[in-house]
Order: C-alpha cells, then structure tokens, then sequence
C-alpha cells in the first residue's frame, strides 16, 4: 500500500514537471519558427536518414546563426517515426496539428512518403522530401528535391549504352514501388532504343537479401553470351553488401560486368569493405569528391558540425541543403510562413548547388539537377566519369509509360494541378 | 586508340627483347629519357586521356615501368602533395609505407593525407590490365601468365597474337599452354578453310569454355537478314552436335553448383539455428533477442579487426572463441535477468525476450551508430576455386560450410559426451527427476542457455562474412532459424542440420524458376503444410520425453 502511494507521488510530479516544460514549450513558441524534421531514428531506416535529421539541425543551426527568419529564431522539431510507415503519418499529424510546424523535411523511402500524402494534403503542410524516386506523382503539398527518374535512371542508361556500348541490361531490384517503377520506366526506354526482349533480364529480391549466389551465377551466364552486360540495380540499401560481395567472389568484375547503382552513395560505402566494389557505378546528382569551393565550404561545416573529419556527405544531404535554403528564400519572399502563399512564392525560386550551377524550383515542384555517374573507388568515394552538360529539369510524369505520357504537373495558374492530362486537357485530381 | 595501342603493343614485342638485354646489362637509368619522363607528368596530372596514352608509352619501357603499371593497377600510385613526386605506396593500415616509383628509393611510412592517389577508371584498368598481360607473359607464376592468356586472348590483335604464338612452344604448363590453343582454335574458327574449322570443332567440343560456347552459338544462329552466320551445313550441324555435347556437361555442372549454393545457405540457416535448436528446442525457450545474439558476434568481429588491423585473418579466427564467450555471457545475463523469472509462460518469455531484443539493437545503435560497419573479408576466404569455366565454388562460402559442420560435430559431442550434455539432456527430459537426482536444474538451464547464446555469437562471426554487420543483421535471420528448428523438430539437433539443408537446397532450385521473392513464399507455404500433417517435425521426439 505504502509503495504504490509513493509510486502515485513520484507519477504526478512527473506529470507536473511534463505540464511545466510543455508550457514554457508554448510561451516560446510564439517568438519562433517551428521546423519539424521527420526522419526515422530507430528500425531499419535509421541507417539512412539519422544523417539527414543531423543535416537539417545544422541547416537550421546556421540559418539562426545568420539572425534567423523574418526576425524569429528558428526551432526544429525533431520526431522519430522509427520506421514503421503508419507512424509516419501519425507523426506528420502530430508535428501540423500539435506544434504547428512551417514546414516538415522527412520521409526517405516511397512508402513512408505515400503514407504521410494524405495527412499532408489534409491539413495542408509543407513536406520537403530529399530522396531520389521513382516519380509518377506531384502533390500541391510536397517538393520533390531529390532526383525524378529522368535525372537519374535514364541518364545513367544513356551513359552505358553510349559510352560503354552496353548491349544486354539486367535490370535488378528489391521488391518495393520505387524499383519497380523504375524497372518499368527503364524497360520502356530500353526497348524504344531498339533492345530486344531477349536482351533485357529483370529480376526481384526481398529486402535485406542476403544469399546471391544464384543470382550472381545467373547475372555471370546472361553476361557470358558474348554482348557487353551491364547490371542496372536499385538494390536497396542492406542487400547491397551481400551483392557486391557475390560478384567479387564469383569474378566478376566491374570492368566485364558494370553495375550501377542508383541507392549506393558515399554514406553507404562508408560501411562496406570497398574492395569487391572498385570500378562500379553509381548515379546521383552530388558526389562529395565535386571539387567545388561551394561543396568544400559545405563538408567543412559539417565536419566541425558532427565533430567527426571522416563523415561523409552525400546526394539527399544536398537535396536537403537546395530545399531548406529554398523554404528559407520563398518565405523570405512571401514574408509569412503560411503554407498556401508559401507554395506560391517557392516555384521559380532558385539556389546554387554544391556542384556548380543553380536548382531551381519548377511548376511541377521538382528540382533542376546536374547528372553524375562515378566509378567507386577504393576510399569509398566516387569519382566523376561522367556528367550532363546542363542541368536536367525533373519531370514527375515519365515521358516513357505510355500511361503518363500525355501527363504533366504544373501548379501555377491557369492549370493549377499535379496530374494534368494534355490529350483530355483534365485534371483528374487523384489522390495518392 | 585502337591503333595506337597496337603500334604500342608491336613495340612491346620489341621491347621485350630489350628487356632481355637489359636485364644482362643490368638497371639503366630511364629517368633520363625525354618520352619517359612525358609520361610520367601525363600520369600524374593529365586528363584519363592522357593518361591512357602514357600508359602505352610506359609500356614501350618495359620491365621499369612494369612495377609502376602494377602499382597503378593496384591502386598503389600516388603523388606526394609537396613536391608531386611519383611515388608507391603500400598501405600499412596506419599510412602507407612511401617509396619513390622511379628510383625505389623508400622515403619511410607517410599519412594518407599526404598523397594523392592516381586514379583509374574501367576503361582504363582494361587496357592497364591488357598491357600488364603482354608485359607479363613470361612471369614464373603459371596463374599470373594464365590470367595475362586470357587478358589478350579476347583481342583481335596482330603483335598480341604473334607473342602468343611465339609462347605456345615455350609453354610447359598445360593448363596455360591448353589456354593458348583454345584461343587460336577459336580464331580458326573464322577462318575460310572448311576443313579447319570443322578441325577446330572438333578440337573444341571437348573443352569447357563459355567462350567456345558462344562462339558456338554464334554458327548456328540466323543473322538479321534469315541466313546462318554459317554458310555451311556440314559445318553447322557439326557446330549443332558439338554444343549438344558441351550443354550436356553444362547441365551437369550447373546442377553441382545448384547444389552448392544450397549446401551453403543450407549452411548459414543451420549456423543461426543451431544455438536456437539449444535454446527453444532443448530448453523450450522463445528467445526472440536470439538475432541480436549473432548480430553481439558479428560486432565481436569488427572489434577484433579494429583490434589487430594488420592481421586479418587472425581476427577473424580469434573472434570465434572471443564472440563465444560475449555472447554465453550477455545470454547467461538474459537468462539469469529475465527468463529464468519466466519458465513455464511462453508467451511472457516471447514478449520479454523481444523487448531484449530491441534494447541490444538500440544500444549498438548508440554505441557504434546505425550505419553498417566495414568487416574486411581475409585474402584467403575472398574469390572462387575456378574448376572450369562452368563451376567455381566460392571460398567464403566453402569455409561456412565446413566450419558450420564443425560447429554441429562439436556441439553433438557437447551434449553426449560432458557432463554438462548429460545434464542438459537430463533436465529437458524431465525436470523434477534430475532435481531429485541432484542437478542442480537453475544452473543447468544458465548454462545450457549460455551454449545456446554462444553458438549464436558464432555464428555471428560467420555472417559478418558474407552480409551487412550492422544493427539490423539478428532480424534478418530470426523468422528463419525459428523455421529450421520448427521444420526439423524442436529439441533435436540432427533434424536442425537436416531440415537447413533441405530448405536451401529446396529453395535454390526454386530460386531459378520461381524468383527469389516466390522461391521464399513457396518455401514457407510447404512448412506450413508440412507442419499440419506433422506437427513435430521431421524427427519428433519419442517417448516419455516427447509428452513434457
């Protein structure tokens, strides 16, 4: 008896404590700009996206440091979604309706960002959603600051099929939406460029596949047949090392059989032995060896930020860095934060990237974007092959399905929707 | 390029000579020639152009600039960022061990940060490589001049030829010498000469080789147009018979490594289950934080590599016993913390033992942060053992498998010959009678839990050769150990053996038809049937002990 009451005791001056902090949460509030920052910090995903929560504390850092925004200080508000997609949604709810954030930068996989749409869009938030993707979508209330895959997948293609004079494709995947999209994409593209059916092999694995010996034998015998093969993967993160292992330990190299890929970046290669890896590819739109006076000023600051001279940066750190300085331009434009005349003002809105050149914000709210392709090297950095010469607008509706074709996004007036089809002139205002 | 290459390589031929010659008149200084020198800047600083054509000029060097091109090729070249002098540098962990590429002159250990490293594209490693091959040709190392056949053989070139031909009667090595004769074979194939080439098809259907394969396929096919790229139909048909002849060996040899890979994911489900088979079938424990113990021994691992950078392979050989003993302990802390609060309510045991399962994730979260960790695989556990062009059995996978049957063998003679097995088995049999016997039963299930979590830790160390060491790697493998246990009946350690095998080798034969994401799904709907019409297993417990 006597120990449940002290129990009861220490419950309510916990209770009274939690009461106190979330008031004094409430007095400040009203002298800042509330960020939220909706990355997954535990389960799976907290492989990727913890950097990308630090990015956006460092962003937010150096825009106070700056003398803030609109004369307010800005505050993150940083929740943990533990990748666990309907959590997502819960938690974009609770950072629009509970803190009543300006704006949320989050989400990495495609699921997470399909789960948070509706809220979003409900309540009419802002997301910013930093990752590469397979496209075929343009909500009024997300921007898309990582790469469509127009600026990604079909420039990489061009550069095997051109430079390296790839004749026969395997296509492999995980088993989610973004790769089977982008297979699909490719596939179309592939076959418009003359390649036949019978040198195109597509093929699917679970999520943290770890057993690839038949598949890498399989891979071995396609690329046999005399035609140079290359291996186009959008293997998502933990199978990659398994993958890459199997190659190397099966012989084959990246001089016969090239792979590249679209989700392996610097942060990535910073956990795996690099030696099976040398010579791969790997396509983004930022790589952290650019020689550029923008880019070093950038992983100097982020050094001194994690107080680590080994942490990489990579391409969504970038993304993020065009999208927050883009919020920051747009609201700075609009001179409020609210979210409808910030959607306004941020189209056309344009920053510099790290790599030389300026994104800019298109009606389709996707971002122009220079193309790299790298060949791993053996510090786990990826050196420059290859680059487009210009940069590449992101198109949300690929031009290759014959069902998105006709298709375009354009949220500025007269047309004012994210799925508009130019054959029917109708907006057919679906929902994701 | 083309050209280039083959007025370089002519003069490689010429060279060689020289070599030869210089060799006897002993090291002349080539510092001192104007052209070497050009390409050595080009090297330095040019554009992957440049530095592609400094490439063939080193080559008309020879012998000197043969330590350079297999230093670039190693990734090995660098420049010192002081005065951009050409130098080679071994990595010794630290650093690297810094000598001067030109004179050999060592200039002591360096930080990395102090050299820049020449870097190579694909294109460039393929002519790099190329180039090696011509230059190495005459090595003592019958593999090295093995891989430099090969190397050129798949070009079409005049000179490269012409040093082949020239090779082919010094060649004693028959596997080298054998390699030779398939590439000129292959060439007889294009010739005009029907009575050659029938000669060289002849020669040729007995070889395993994914080149003549091709080659093979190529005669038989339709071109564009409809007409056969072989005009001939004696030739053809003889063409025909030849690849029914060598599919035949390929189907064989196909079917051996099929088997392979599903002996070796046989393998790694048998090592995660094993320490399961202890804890869930002899003990009757749901220890879902089982995953989290392996994941404890692939972390053991990279520490141990941390621990002694320069000695690869003994890390990892020191991180078994090592890793055995981390995770007997953390599992001994589980049992005596938690679960021993727990017998008899399987399904409070299951939720406590999950929520371990998560605080050990989190916490190497914390501790080593949730991106993966870099386990390097040692030399001799890297690549294959090529038998021909058809099978090559990995390695790394060859030593899992044996290591996992060790493991089994050791266990097995664990529980049958120690006083501890006996004790184990007493109590799984029946508890209150070994405690009236004198076990002492609480101590008995800490240790049998300890073994358990030890084997775990195992093979955890195994795993971190093959997959990702990170925070996620335990769940990747806890729904399957529990099938293994499940299928091949709780509480028996032969079935667990059995019943990996069968499931890798069942799904390695599906993988093909079915799709690896199918082959799983298949895999487990047969378990589940399988479980309905025998809800022990492939070798139920009998007797007394099967009623407890």
């Amino acid at each position: 008896m006597n120990r449940i009451s002290t129990k009861l005791r220490k419950l309510s001056i916990v209770g009274a404590l939690a009461v106190l902090t979330v008031a004094t949460g409430t007095v400040r509030a009203e002298d800042t700009i509330k960020v939220g920052v909706l990355h997954s910090l535990s389960g799976t995903m907290a492989i990727s996206e913890t950097t990308l929560k630090d990015t956006m504390l460092m962003l937010i850092d150096e825009q106070n440091k700056k003398g803030g925004l609109l004369g307010k200080k800005l505050e993150a508000v940083v929740v943990d979604p533990a990748s666990n997609w309907p959590l997502f949604a819960e938690k974009a709810r609770e950072l629009l309706t509970k803190d009543k954030v300006s704006a949320i930068f989050g989400c990495w996989t495609s699921v997470s960002r399909k789960s948070v749409l509706p809220v979003i869009e409900e309540l009419n938030g802002l997301l910013f959603y930093p990752v590469q993707y397979e496209g075929e979508e343009s909500s009024k209330n997300v921007f898309y600051t990582g790469a469509a895959p127009n600026q990604q997948a079909i420039p990489a293609v061009d550069y095997l099929m051109n430079d390296l004079k790839v004749k026969r494709w395997v296509l492999a995947g995980t088993d989610y939406v973004y790769p089977r999209t982008t297979n699909k994409i490719l596939e179309a593209y592939l076959k418009s460029k003359g390649v036949a059916s019978k040198d195109i092999m597509i093929n699917y694995t679970p999520f943290g596949h770890s057993d690839w010996q038949s598949i890498v034998a399989d891979i071995k015998k396609f690329g046999s047949a005399g035609k140079k093969t290359a291996v186009v993967s959008t293997i998502n993160g933990d199978a990659n090392i398994p993958f890459y292992k199997e190659l190397g330990n099966q012989g084959v190299s990246a001089e016969k059989i090239p792979v590249i890929a679209f989700s392996v970046g610097e942060e990535e290669l910073s956990g795996m032995d690099t030696k099976p890896l040398v010579g791969h590819l790997a396509a983004w739109n930022y790589f952290m060896s650019v020689d550029s006076t923008k880019n070093a000023a950038f992983i100097e600051k982020w050094h001194e930020y994690t107080k680590n001279p080994k942490r990489t940066t990579n391409d969504p750190m970038e993304a993020h860095y065009i999208g927050f300085n883009m919020w920051v331009k747009a609201v700075e434009k609009a001179g409020t934060t609210d979210p409808e005349a910030v959607q306004k003002a941020i189209i056309g809105v344009d920053y510099p990237n790290l790599t030389g050149g300026t994104a800019k914000m298109l009606p389709n709210h996707h971002i122009s974007k220079p193309v790299l392709i790298g060949e791993i090297q053996d510090d786990g950095q990826l050196m420059t092959v290859w680059q487009t010469n210009t940069l590449v607008d992101g198109d949300a509706w690929s031009d290759f399905l014959p069902e998105s074709k006709p298709i375009i996004a354009d949220w500025t007036a007269p047309i004012n929707c994210g799925n508009y089809n130019t054959k029917t002139k109708k907006c057919s205002g679906q929902k994701y | 390029m083309k050209a280039n290459f083959i007025k370089g390589s002519c003069r490689v031929t010429a060279l060689l000579m020289l070599l030869f010659s210089l060799a006897i008149h002993g090291d002349q200084d080539v510092s001192t020639q104007p052209l070497f020198m050009t390409a050595i800047t080009n090297l330095k600083q040019g554009s992957m152009t440049e530095r592609e054509q400094a490439i063939n000029q080193l080559a008309e060097n020879g012998g000197a600039s043969l330590v350079i091109l297999q230093a670039l090729l190693d990734g090995q070249l660098f420049t010192l960022k002081t005065d951009m002098r050409l130098v080679i540098g071994v990595d010794n962990n630290q650093g690297y061990d810094v000598r001067d590429a030109l004179t050999g002159e060592s200039l002591g250990a360096m930080d990395r940060s102090t050299v820049n490293k020449i870097n190579l594209t694909n294109k460039l490693r393929v002519s790099l490589r190329r180039t090696i091959g011509q230059l190495q040709l005459t090595v003592e190392d019958p593999a090295i001049r093995l891989a430099a056949v090969k190397a050129m053989g798949n070009e079409d070139d005049e000179s490269a030829l012409n040093l082949l031909k020239a090779r082919l009667d010094l060649e004693k090595d028959p596997k080298v010498k054998q390699a030779i004769e398939v590439v000129f074979l292959l060439k007889d194939m294009n010739s005009s000469d029907k009575a050659l080439r029938m000669k060289a098809i002849d020669a040729l259907k007995a070889q395993n080789s994914l080149d003549v394969v091709n080659r093979l396929n190529v005669m038989v096919e339709k071109d564009e147009a409809g007409n056969f790229t072989e005009a001939d139909a004696d030739v053809r048909n003889a063409a025909k018979a030849a690849l029914i002849n060598i599919n035949t060996r390929l189907q064989l040899y196909s079917s051996a490594e099929t088997i392979f890979f599903g002996l070796s994911l046989g393998a790694v489900l048998v090592l995660a289950a094993i320490g399961l088979a202890i804890t869930f079938g002899v003990m009757g424990v749901i220890n879902m934080a089982h995953g989290e113990l392996m994941m404890l021994g692939a972390y053991t691992t990279y520490v141990m590599q941390q621990l002694l950078p320069n000695h690869l392979g003994i890390s990892v050989l020191l991180s078994i016993p090592v890793a055995f003993v981390i995770s007997a302990a953390v599992g001994i802390a589980i049992e005596r913390g938690i679960i021993r609060f727990l017998y008899g309510r399987p399904l409070e045991t299951l939720l406590a033992t999950f929520g371990v399962s998560l605080i050990l994730q989190q916490s190497v979260r914390s501790i080593f942060s949730p991106l993966n960790r870099s386990v390097a695989t040692p030399e001799w556990m890297s690549g294959s053992l090529q038998i021909n062009d058809f099978l090559s059995l990995t390695w790394n996978r060859f030593y899992i498998l044996v290591f996992c049957l060790i493991v089994f063998l050791l266990l097995l003679q664990i529980l049958k010959r120690t006083r501890l097995g006996l004790e184990v088995r007493a109590v799984a049999q029946n508890r209150n009678m070994a405690k009236a016997m004198g076990i002492p039963t609480s101590r008995v299930d800490a240790m049998t839990f300890g073994l358990g979590s030890g084997i775990a830790g195992v093979a955890g160390v195994a795993l971190s050769q093959i997959t990702n060491v990170g925070p996620n790697l335990g769940q990747a493998y806890i729904v399957d150990s529990f099938m293994v246990v499940v299928f091949g009946g709780v509480g028996n350690l032969w079935g667990t053996l059995v019943a990996g095998f069968i499931l890798g080798i069942a799904n390695k034969f599906l993988e093909p038809f079915a799709g690896a994401v199918l082959a799983k799904i298949l895999v487990l709907i047969f378990i589940i049937l399988f479980i309905q019409k025998r809800p022990r297993g492939l070798f139920p417990q009998k007797g007394r002990a099967a009623d407890s």
